[in-house]
């Protein structure tokens, strides 16, 4: 057996040990057995990486799965260049968040229980990454999906905690659904799930139309877009967006890992993985460009405004998410994938000294609330401050990398609609700049606004949780180092790395542009940062009344905002309400009390008056229940005879 | 002929032993003409080539089985019982049900194909005797099952003493 | 020779008479014999079959089947101390309890 197959069963494991023994044996150990599960998968990742890099791709089935016909799925585990960014990206976060949580969760009743599912939910996500089918992608997809239930709704007795793992459980259906479809699609064109046959035959299949619903519609943007679907749901963009900025009930570490570094990323992994499909067809990849783009814009102005500390960082994923979309759809998926890694450093980052503040403010989220926190916390403020610089695209930090290889290639792409992302991705980037800094001035800058208690109650964060964040730190900084574009690279001699590694899964698409345009593009893109940097600095710091003047001017602005453009409001009014006015009036109503409730009642109740007459049989005397099975014999004696 | 005629004689001897261990009040009467049906039918199996078998029967049948049905029939004090009806009050549906089903399966008779015979004829089973080949083929081909009979023997005996045996604290 | 249908005829009627037997007496000590009637009756279509068929298998079968005879008397012959224990009676019609 190959030891790479090791990489999501250790995690596999820990779960196993964990929810077994945990709670009567582990308890306050817990944490042991699911770090070194995780750290000896990062291990095993990180050998991978250096296989992968000398050149070899590692595809083997470990067992075959099912078997039914012409149907075949294995348990297999297909490793190139993109799993591998993927494995170092997932082990990584999770080793670093795993022992974050050690300081964050220390005390907490379900101590076991949290560490049992981050192991759980590793394994779910390494499987995901690992797989060389569609139903193994899906089986992870599912494991993640059920992994994030399960610790969004962590604080389980807190009802708006159980309400957010609900929802976004159920938001991920709608998603989940068209996945589904999108693999069954797979299987009848192909004939087959395996990731090499699909992927080598798609491209015979480019013209090809397919009958859906009476419709002839391209079969491969049917395929792309079904499974598009999928990725809409679990990376939250728009419309599914909405469940990711209320999974942040859940405890910090998990948003950390699930909701900003790795399972929301699975969506983008899946375009990547998919881009021979994706690729052949020109409308999949605007809906994919255009999806990403204008949820990056939407999320990033629901940013500005928000004053709950985890839920302006979860807008700021969805936003950046969305870039990642932006990238894929133009093709650009090194740059997506690029800035999945990126992101996913500087990300959990921001969330860990989140999580880090909420320890030190005793669960206090309120940005308006806090203040001058950098005086108490210099770590905190020090690793958060980089992770911001990080995603403002600050030259030199991994963010701005990864930002601008998008931004570059959306420019300089092929695609029709490349200049329209490329212009709202600039704004985006100020917007994310802008929001960035309002969050670290308002929480640790300027004087502090909270209660006295909290003041008093202030404090750094212990060890295990600061050193995860100098880790992260170190990764927001140098991540970025392995993609450094050619224009720079030129000069001081390196190359674009990870770019020429990816390139033989993902392609490497050339930008049509001059030098020139090339430095405008990158120009621009750090003009922008700097300048909503500095806006917020002027806004927050120099002139702290101007926000509150503004808001009383924008009004109707701020208010659309501030609720995160009604769409919560909106989908409770086409889809929630009319569901449950549905389920009170047609279900309970007549479904359940005319058709359930008859069935339910009339069934024993014809079933009492047959046996009251049947029980007349049960004599209680041995020989009539023989006398009846000699029948029985007789008459079966008879049949045999009469055939 | 001479063949015949003692298959008619076992024949007719079993079915009359039959009728009358079904029929004696005396659950005791009926045992000792049961263990004279069983010494007929282990007659009947001598004929038939199954020495060993024959044996089996007067031991375990006999010697064994009947034995325990003779403790119980003396254990208990039936005297009462034997006064009392002998039989439940549908027997004629019985009997005639019993007739039919006779009747059907003698006429299935008929239809009965003779298959393949097998490698045990009579002489190969004389020139290996009879008890040498049951038991290469019990301990070779049929060990599984043989193993597992052992278990329900072990399982009855257990099962017989804890069912039998009087409770000795209430 | 003996035709094997006379064999079978001579089973079938045996097993008819145990079948008689079950299905009427009372005393369950003779439904038991009875039942006891009924294996031999297979019993010896077993044997008859093994010799016409030349085939051992049925002399196995045969021996498996005296093996759960002998533990099934046993068994009944324990259950039915103890009900006459219970009961003070050997009349199965008088065993009602589960009568529905």
């Amino acid at each position: 057996m190959n030891s790479y197959a090791l990489i999501p069963f250790l995690p596999l494991a820990a779960f196993v040990i964990n929810i077994l023994f945990g709670r009567r044996y582990l308890k306050e150990n817990a944490h042991w057995v699911s770090i070194l599960a995780v750290a000896a998968s990062w291990v095993l990742a990180v050998s991978a990486l250096v296989d992968v890099a000398g050149g070899n791709k590692i595809n083997f089935d470990l067992y075959t799965w099912m078997l039914s016909g012409g149907f075949k799925v294995s348990v297999g585990f297909l490793i190139d260049q993109l799993t591998v960014v993927m494995l170092i990206v997932v082990t990584t976060c999770s080793t670093l968040i795993h022992i974050y949580s050690v300081g964050y969760m220390h005390g907490d009743s379900g101590y076991y229980r949290f560490f049992s599912y981050l192991s759980l939910f590793t394994f779910s996500m390494l499987m995901l990454v690992m797989a060389n089918n569609f139903l193994q992608l899906y089986f992870g997809w599912e494991g993640v999906g059920l992994c994030s239930y399960f610790l969004i709704g962590y604080y389980f007795n807190k009802k708006s905690a159980s309400d957010a793992g609900k929802k976004a459980f159920i938001v991920n259906r709608f998603g989940d659904f068209g996945f589904g479809i999108g693999i069954f699609v797979v299987f009848l064109t192909f004939g087959t799930v395996y990731y090499e046959p699909v992927f080598s035959q798609a491209a015979g299949l480019a013209g090809a139309t397919y009958n859906f619903l009476g419709y002839d519609v391209h079969l491969m943007t049917l395929i792309a877009l079904l499974l598009f679907c999928g990725s809409i749901g679990k990376s939250a963009q728009m419309p599914l967006h909405v469940w990711l900025p209320d999974a942040m009930e859940g405890p910090t570490p998990v948003s950390a890992l699930i909701h900003a570094a790795t399972m929301v990323t699975a969506g983008v992994f899946l375009v990547a993985r998919c881009s021979p499909i994706f690729s052949l067809s020109d409308t999949a990849l605007m809906v994919v460009a255009l999806t990403g783009a204008i949820t990056s814009l939407f999320a990033a102005t629901i940013g500005l405004v928000q004053n709950d500390l985890k839920r302006i960082i979860a807008y700021s994923t969805v936003s950046q998410l969305g870039y990642m979309f932006l990238a894929c759809g133009v093709g650009a998926y090194t740059a997506g994938i690029f800035h999945l890694y990126t992101h996913a450093f500087f990300k959990a980052l921001l969330f860990l000294c989140a999580g880090s503040v909420m320890h030190a403010m005793g669960g206090e989220l309120d940005i308006q609330k806090m203040g001058n926190l950098k005086k108490y916390m210099p770590v905190t403020y020090m690793t958060m401050l980089i992770a911001s610089f990080s995603i403002s695209g600050i030259p030199g930090l991994a963010g701005f990398f990864s930002k601008d290889e998008i931004l570059w290639m959306a420019y300089a792409g092929e695609s029709p609609v490349g200049k329209f992302v490329w212009a709202i991705g600039t704004v985006v980037a100020f917007l994310t700049a802008f929001y960035s800094f309002r969050l670290i001035f308002l929480t640790f800058h300027g004087k502090f606004r909270g209660t006295h208690e909290q003041e008093h109650h202030l404090h750094e964060s212990p060890k295990s949780m600061t050193i995860p964040l100098m880790i992260l730190c170190v990764g927001a900084v140098a991540a970025g180092w392995v993609g450094i574009p050619a224009l720079i690279g030129e000069n001081i001699g390196v190359h674009n790395y990870i770019a020429e590694f990816m390139k033989p899964v993902l392609g490497h698409p050339e930008g049509h542009g001059t030098h020139g345009e090339e430095m405008m593009v990158m120009l621009i893109s750090i003009a922008v940062g700097l300048s909503g940097i500095g806006l917020a600095y002027f806004m927050y710091i120099v002139r702290p009344e101007l926000p509150e003047r503004l808001t009383q001017q924008f009004r109707a602005v701020h208010r659309v905002l501030f609720n995160k453009y009604y769409v919560d409001e909106l989908y409770s009014f086409i889809i929630v309400r009319p569901a449950i006015w549905t389920a009170k009036n047609v279900l309970i109503g007549i479904t359940d009390a005319r058709i359930i409730e008859a069935l339910v009642n009339g069934v024993p109740n014809a079933i009492g008056a047959l046996s009251s007459g049947l029980r007349k049989v049960q004599t209680g005397i041995m020989q009539h229940y023989a006398t009846i099975m000699a029948t029985g014999i007789l008459i079966f004696v008879a049949i045999m005879l009469m055939r | 002929m001479l063949q015949q005629l003692f298959f008619g004689y076992y024949a007719f001897i079993i079915i009359g032993l039959s009728l009358l261990v079904v029929t004696r009040k005396n659950p005791g009467h009926s045992v000792m003409w049961m263990l004279l049906l069983f010494f007929h039918i282990a007659g009947l199996y001598l004929f038939l080539n199954a020495e060993f078998i024959a044996a089996i029967q007067v031991i375990v049948y006999a010697g064994a089985i009947l034995v325990l049905f003779l403790f119980v029939v003396l254990l208990l004090n039936l005297r009462e019982e034997i006064a009392l009806r002998q039989t439940v009050g549908s027997w004629p549906v019985a009997f005639f049900m019993c007739a039919i089903l006779f009747v059907a399966v003698t006429a299935a008779l008929g239809a009965y194909v003779q298959g393949p015979v097998g490698g045990y004829s009579i002489d190969v089973i004389q020139n290996e005797t009879h008890a040498k080949a049951l038991g290469k083929l019990l301990y070779t081909e049929y060990l599984f099952p043989f193993e597992i009979a052992s278990l329900i023997l072990l399982v009855a005996v257990v099962g017989a003493v804890v069912l039998a045996k009087r409770k000795l604290r209430s | 020779m003996v035709p094997l249908h006379w064999y079978l005829t001579l089973s079938a009627a045996v097993f008819m008479i145990g079948m008689f037997g079950f299905l009427t007496r009372r005393n369950i000590i003779i439904m038991f014999m009875s039942l006891e009637l009924m294996l031999n009756a297979v019993n010896i279509s077993l044997v008859s079959f093994s010799h016409y068929l030349q085939d051992m298998r049925g002399h196995i079968l045969v021996f498996f089947v005296i093996t759960v005879a002998a533990a099934e008397a046993a068994i009944g012959l324990a259950i039915i101390i103890t009900l006459f224990r219970n009961k003070q009676t050997a009349h199965v019609d008088e065993m009602n309890e589960m009568k529905g």
